[in-house]
């Protein structure tokens, strides 16, 4: 190892005890990821290496804080063309890491921080892994998110040293697990503080620790007994979740397991293949779109240079939302003064918080913080001193204006004011301020802390500073900002609405609940549309749907008015368009694999795309990349389709037109095709 | 006369600038829904988020406790790091049985007349229903041999050896609540003082029933507004000291049997203070301080004292502290507007006013030329005590100043005393004066 070479990427240092530190420091880049680049000079790094006199062993580490290694270069990948392009990049990668595996000396990977999908497949080509028991430290192989499944080798080597069941659970739902979980399943052989990190890498080369060998019990999970068997049970589970035809990727994983598993020479070349047909789907690609969406909406909660981020925070009204809200932000680290009149309404958000802590959090001391943080103020002390102040009361002007004329003089200068109002004008609301350019809409959405999307709403009198800051405070509490142009039903709840009364109309044309909602699901919507609407409540779909039919061309259906009118509120009365049982579960509801209608489905999605269209005509939101965001992560609209004008983009344009058109000779004029199709029609 | 310019027994001037205080829960034989830090968090939260200042600008943070949990080591840390004081302020725990509460405030006050702190966080926090219930000797003798057993042989040969008496615990409260000298329990030395005086089980029946129909009157008027809302985890809220029996009277009150002396006592559950749960927290301050965060002020801390007496004739501890305050000061009863002694038992107070009527006492006790007089009964304890509110012995001391400066405020009067006996025989007293900015 004479004559030190340089690399771009990564660093190579030989220290006394002839143990070689490989650092990895992706060149231009804030994380560590693999490139094709990256690859080719770590074949270089083994050449180095592999001269002799050869080392004590190798330890993989990264030159970033934040990481070890997110994965493949995500941005790679959108620019493979085809098959063979693609079949020779993950080919690259398996070659890497067999290099790697088949070292003639021990390998270690020093894990801390993230380390996922390709890192983590590199790691495992590695003799041992240590990894850092902080908090930070998250491994997994979350490929299937994006429309794949591992292809570096991870198929083979997770299933082969944990057993096919965890091994298969954690690829199958990419979910990501840490350290101390990591150490309990065997991914990796020592989960230590920081402090012992680097001695425990030492230490495995040092000590010349073996492996033992795989253990039998795990072995017979591969066996070619209990595959059939096994991959039956996969598959059950997988298509409760995602069907075949939406989601391609896990079904083609249980494949590939129960018939290439006890031959894990074969199973690598066709872990690859696979891999490069997932790649070349539409599902992947939409999938990768919708990750690259997600990074844009965090783009924009980019904080001013010169702002300061939030500390404090203030929320008025501790109903459903503003409870929720509160308990949040204290989950987020934030200071939380919680104002309401009623303190056995307050008693009952922190009985929810130390319910959603406990989940999340599971440490008690950290359960303990996070309660200390949410602080319940019947007497308001929290104004003065909060950063931001979002009031979630009820929608009532009189009430929103007389707290904002009183919250006014006691805020301070710099302080924000966001209101989580879903249906009146930020333009009448914010009358009542002397500073009426400092409130800005914040609109979350129910469940607050399984929603990822906040609306982000102004007016062409807002301050953009303020908006700015707004969207920051979002994206500050683990949210994504969605800047929507104050209007009726914002983005999400617009869209959403006249997708909600065309499964009312068709039940009142009776049409059957499980068809209506069957064809929803079969499209790729998370929840059907009647149970959805059960699930938010009729009351309270009738209440937006009575504001929304106002402004613009909707009709609310009449046995909306009925429903409402007897008592039949949906999942809270136990009945509404299904009867409830204890479980919150309606019986006889829709499911994705049952029998759909494609009129049905056509009616429902296509008004929901007229109005998206509609939207984006009048500038709700600003392009139809935010659009597409904004529906995805608002209402869950099938993301393998990549979002309403990705899926017209895919059907063609004018070809989705005249489908309306269609629609509106047979159904009538709720189908009528918005003036803003033919703008779209001349773009593509 | 009202003008007393540097008399404060403190170098530098003592500013109380806030306080809150929890609900106090009566103990229901089990451990209650707050541990001690927990208590003194649901204080400590609201007093610091009204401030004009932030927790991290606190100089230290004092607080009295008894028994704090096994979790609580220097349970004051533990409060400060939860109520979002940063690592730099210090914290520190004192502990003079039941008046632990009011020797926290005098700590501060000490503190900020040296000039070594200009804003404290000082109160006082008890748990009692969370008190530990300890294994005894033998079982930890036992349980050290257990561990040391290596063998199956030898653990067997151990288990055989466990007996009924190794599982007899030990009642972590009632060994707190008896004189480690004397070996009498406070109760026994309230039946003490009831002996030496004369006092009836009548007088004493009486006395706590007026104890609890003035807390009564008090929450009927929202008089106590320096108690914050306190949640629980499970969904339920607190607002008010929960020990009120507005439906006692004198006929309930005499059919209780004597609890300590049982058979011929007459010191009952009735005319004692409750066992109970609850935390007093308040912002003192130097003028320095005052002016540097232009806090308002509601009083000033103008002298303290501390006096030793007979272990078992604790309860006449008050007596004896707020006697030399009135020489110190040059003050008689009347110019005390008001006077807050806490009520451990009421025969201990009535034995405190007796006391202080009796020239042989007076003189003999107190080293003074003859009675004190007769303290009016119509200023004492105004708005309850012990008996009705609760005594979390840690806390009661805190929640006396406050309430204290609370009456003085709303009668718009001058001076006040706040006084408590100490178990193991001692007495501490502090006198306030209501004041609404520095200005001398």
């Amino acid at each position: 190892m004479k004559g030190k070479k340089a690399y771009k990427h990564w660093r190579v240092e030989r220290d006394e005890q002839g143990i070689v530190w490989v650092y990895f420091d992706k060149a231009d880049s804030n994380a560590n990821s693999l490139s094709i680049d990256v690859l080719k000079e770590l074949n270089g790094v083994l050449d180095e290496m592999l001269t002799k006199p050869l080392p004590a062993g190798v330890i993989f580490l990264s030159g970033k804080s934040n990481g070890f290694i997110a994965g493949a270069d995500i941005n790679e990948f959108t620019k493979v063309k085809n098959y063979d392009e693609a079949l020779s990049f993950i080919q690259l990668g398996q070659n890497t890491i067999d290099r790697i595996a088949t070292l003639p000396f021990t390998s270690v990977a020093m894990i801390n921080g993230f380390c996922l999908g390709g890192g983590l497949e590199l790691a495992l080509g590695c003799t041992f892994r240590v990894a850092d028991d902080g908090a930070k430290t998250k491994l997994g192989l979350p490929e299937v998110q994006l429309g794949i499944h591992p292809g570096f080798g991870g198929t083979v080597r997770l299933t082969q040293l944990i057993g096919a069941p965890s091994a298969m659970d954690l690829m199958l739902t990419g979910r990501t697990v840490n350290a101390k979980t990591a150490w309990k399943m065997g991914i990796v052989d020592f989960s230590v503080p920081t402090r012992h990190l680097k001695n425990a890498a030492r230490s495995a080369i040092m000590e010349r620790m073996v492996r033992k060998p795989v253990k039998s019990s795990v072995k017979f999970t591969n066996s070619a007994l209990v595959r059939p068997f096994l991959a039956r049970i996969m598959r059950k589970k997988t298509s409760q979740k995602a069907m075949r035809e939406h989601y391609p990727s896990p079904h083609a994983l249980i494949d590939l397991w129960r018939k290439y598993a006890g031959n894990p020479r074969a199973m690598m070349q066709e872990e690859g293949k696979s891999v490069a047909r997932l790649v070349t789907d539409s599902t992947a690609r939409n999938l990768v779109r919708v990750f690259f969406l997600r990074d844009h909406l965090k783009e924009l909660g980019k904080l001013p240079a010169s702002e300061n981020k939030i500390f404090n925070v203030h929320v008025v009204g501790a109903g459903v939302m503003g409870g929720d809200i509160a308990v949040w932000c204290a989950l987020q680290g934030l200071q939380v003064t919680l104002q309401d009149r009623k303190p056995e309404v307050l008693a009952k958000v922190l009985q929810r918080a130390y319910k959603l802590f406990d989940k999340r959090l599971k440490d008690r001391l950290l359960v303990q913080a996070a309660m200390d943080r949410l602080i319940p103020d019947i007497g308001g002390y929290g104004v003065e001193r909060a950063d931001i102040i979002v009031e979630a009361i009820i929608e009532n002007v009189e009430a929103k204006q007389g707290l904002y004329r009183s919250l006014e003089p006691r805020m301070k200068p710099t302080a924000l004011l966001t209101t989580n109002t879903s249906s009146i004008p930020l333009e009448i609301l914010s009358q009542a301020l002397k500073k009426p350019e400092r409130l800005v809409g914040l609109h979350f959405f129910n469940p607050v802390a399984q929603m990822p999307l906040i609306e982000i709403v102004t007016t062409p009198r807002t301050d953009p500073i303020c908006a700015q800051r707004v969207a920051a405070f979002a994206k500050q509490i683990d949210k994504l900002p969605l800047p929507v142009k104050s209007g009726p039903g914002f983005l999400v709840n617009r869209v959403l609405m006249p997708y909600l009364l065309e499964a009312v109309e068709l039940y009142t044309e009776g049409v059957s609940q499980q068809l209506i909602d069957n064809s929803a699901l079969y499209f790729g919507m998370p929840m059907g549309p009647l149970h959805l609407a059960d699930t938010v409540g009729l009351d309270i779909c009738l209440s937006v749907a009575e504001i929304l039919s106002k402004q613009l061309n909707v009709k609310v259906p009449n046995v909306l008015r009925e429903k409402v009118a007897r008592g039949e509120l949906g999942v809270k009365t136990g009945h509404g368009f299904y009867a409830y049982s204890g479980d919150g579960k309606p019986t006889g509801g829709g499911s994705a694999s049952g029998k759909v209608s494609k009129d049905v489905t056509d009616r429902l999605i296509g008004r929901m795309i007229n109005e998206a269209v509609a939207c984006l005509r009048e500038g709700v939101v600003t392009d139809a990349d935010l659009l597409d965001a904004g529906v995805i992560f608002g209402t869950g609209f099938a993301p393998f389709r990549g979002g309403p004008m990705q899926y017209v983009k895919d059907n063609g344009t004018n070809t989705y037109a005249t489908r309306l058109h269609d629609l509106q000779t047979r159904y009538g004029d709720s189908f009528k095709p918005d003036a803003g199709w033919s703008k779209l029609a001349n773009q593509s | 006369m009202s003008v007393r310019k540097n008399t404060s027994r403190f170098a530098r001037a003592v500013y109380v600038v806030d306080g809150a205080r929890t609900p106090f829960l009566k103990s229901k034989g089990k451990p209650g829904p707050f541990t001690a830090a927990n208590l003194a968090v649901s204080a400590g939260r609201p007093l610091m988020v009204r401030q004009r200042f932030l927790a991290s600008d606190l100089d230290e943070v004092i607080v009295g406790c008894v028994m704090p949990g096994p979790d609580e080591a220097n349970i004051a840390r533990v409060i400060a790091l939860r109520l979002g004081c940063k690592e730099h302020v210090p914290a520190w725990t004192v502990q003079r049985n039941c008046a632990s509460g009011l020797q926290a405030l005098d700590c501060a006050a000490e503190n900020i007349a040296s000039g070594r702190s200009n804003l404290i966080l000082a109160g006082g926090v008890e748990s009692m229903s969370h008190a530990p219930v300890l294994y005894n000797n033998t079982m930890v003798e036992w349980l050290a041999d257990f561990s040391r057993a290596k063998t199956l042989g030898q653990k067997i040969g151990a288990l055989i050896k466990l007996r009924g008496k190794h599982l007899k615990p030990i009642i972590g409260l009632i060994r707190g609540l008896t004189d480690p000298i004397v070996g009498l329990n406070m109760g026994q030395t309230a039946e003490n003082l009831a002996y030496r005086f004369n006092i009836s089980r009548t007088q004493m029946d009486e006395f706590a029933l007026e104890s609890h129909r003035r807390l009564a009157y008090a929450q009927d008027q929202k008089y106590l507004d320096e108690i914050e809302v306190m949640y629980d985890y499970r969904g339920n809220s607190y607002n008010q000291d929960d020990g009120l029996r507005r439906e006692t009277d004198l006929v309930q009150l005499a059919k209780l049997k004597p609890v300590f002396d049982r058979g011929f006592g007459s010191v009952t559950a009735g005319n004692s203070a409750q066992v109970t749960d609850g935390a007093a927290m308040l912002i003192l301050a130097s003028e320095e301080a005052v002016k540097k965060f232009d806090l308002p002020v509601i009083g000033r801390i103008i002298d303290a004292h501390w006096a030793g007496v007979d272990p078992a004739q604790m309860g006449l501890g008050p007596a004896h502290a707020m006697a030399p305050i009135l020489q110190r000061q040059g003050l008689k009863l009347k110019d005390i507007d008001y006077w807050e002694v806490n009520e451990a038992f009421a025969g201990q107070v009535l034995a405190c006013i007796e006391a202080w009527k009796s020239d042989e006492y007076c003189r003999n006790e107190l080293g003074l030329d003859g009675a004190l007089g007769e303290l009016d009964r119509s200023r004492l304890n105004v708005d309850g005590g012990g008996v009705s509110i609760g005594h979390p012995v840690g806390a009661s001391g805190a929640r006396i100043v406050l309430h204290m400066l609370k009456v003085l405020q709303r009668a718009e009067a001058k001076r006040g005393i706040a006084s408590l006996c100490i178990g193991g025989g001692q007495g501490g007293a502090m006198l306030v004066e209501r004041v609404s900015g520095v200005t001398p």
